[in-house]
């Protein structure tokens, strides 16, 4: 039996891009911190652009422990439920051009720890989290983040979150 | 005499981060601060609802936890975040302003330990905790 033929790439494409721009580009927050995210496939890579708003230590400068944490925890959050979305997407049940209207509910945190390895320079950071577990309930996910070299991180997060209920 | 508070409200409030999310140091003394952060629109990370998002209140917990550390008697310099862990116990209601009290409990050579909490305008029910390390300067 031969198997269907495969969509056209850019229908596929335009479809993956354009839901994960209504997930981000919905969330005020993430955009008022200048994050944006680099999709290859299924791979998620969160970049948070520099700006003078996130600099926590004017001295140094260096960025704020906190804008850090809100970095891993966004990348953490927008790729826990990327992958909770990713069947629908690939499938087509998910209505990408009406999902600004209908936005799918984000996971909640629960908790979440950074681990500071080194100060944040002035630079562009990046970030990708890597998920140990999805469940029906709980989530948890590990999240990197680097500038210059992907090698040196210069923070590390790890969160458990609780996943939205499944909409029947 | 130099009013301390004056200084540390000056020297917080000037955190180009502090200062865009909107945060006010209300409190400081030996080892503990208190920071608000009204709400704004630009919080937000749950549109649905109108939540302000929790990256907000990590960078608020931050703050005031660093705030306690460098204002603890022993701690003769800056400081630096070493890992700090927070627990979401609920959502913020929106519209209100979230208060972090946090209280730098022990001092050692090279690093300090916190704890804080963070309410809205219902002060009998935290919206999260946090405990975090932080690195101790200057010695």
């Amino acid at each position: 039996m031969a198997r269907s033929r495969p969509e056209p790439v850019q229908v596929v494409k335009q479809r993956r891009d354009a839901t994960l721009r209504a997930l981000v580009e919905g969330v005020p927050y993430i955009r008022f911190m200048g994050i944006s995210f680099d999709r290859r496939g299924d791979e998620l890579t969160g970049v948070m652009a520099f700006d003078d708003k996130l600099i926590g230590n004017p001295l140094l400068p260096a960025l704020h422990g906190g804008a850090t944490a809100a970095f891993l925890e966004v990348t953490a959050v927008i790729t826990l439920s990327w992958a909770y979305l990713w069947e629908d997407i690939e499938s087509g049940e998910i209505d990408a051009d009406h999902l600004a209207d209908n936005l799918p509910r984000l996971p909640k945190t629960v908790d979440f720890t950074v681990d500071y390895l080194r100060s944040g320079l002035p630079r562009d950071a990046y970030a990708r989290a890597r998920i140990n577990r999805s469940g029906r309930r709980y989530g948890s996910v590990h999240v990197e983040a680097w500038q210059d070299n992907r090698d040196k991180l210069f923070a590390q997060a790890t969160g458990h979150f609780v996943m939205p209920p499944r909409e029947p | 005499m130099v009013d301390k508070t004056a200084i540390a409200k000056q020297f917080i409030e000037a955190i180009p981060h502090a200062r865009a999310l909107g945060m006010t140091l209300t409190e400081i003394s030996a080892g503990e601060a208190a920071i608000s952060m009204p709400y704004a629109d630009h919080l937000v990370g749950d549109p649905r609802t109108g939540v302000i998002a929790g990256g907000a209140v990590s960078a608020l917990m931050d703050t005031c936890c660093g705030a306690a550390v460098m204002s603890h008697p022993s701690n003769p310099g800056g400081t630096a975040t070493i890992d700090l862990r927070i627990d979401y116990m609920r959502a913020a209601t929106p519209g209100q302003t979230v208060t972090t009290k946090a209280t730098c409990y022990h001092v050692t050579r090279s690093v300090a330990f916190v704890r804080a909490t963070t309410c809205d305008e219902d002060t009998g029910n935290p919206v999260a905790t946090a405990t975090g390390a932080f690195t101790v300067e200057g010695r």
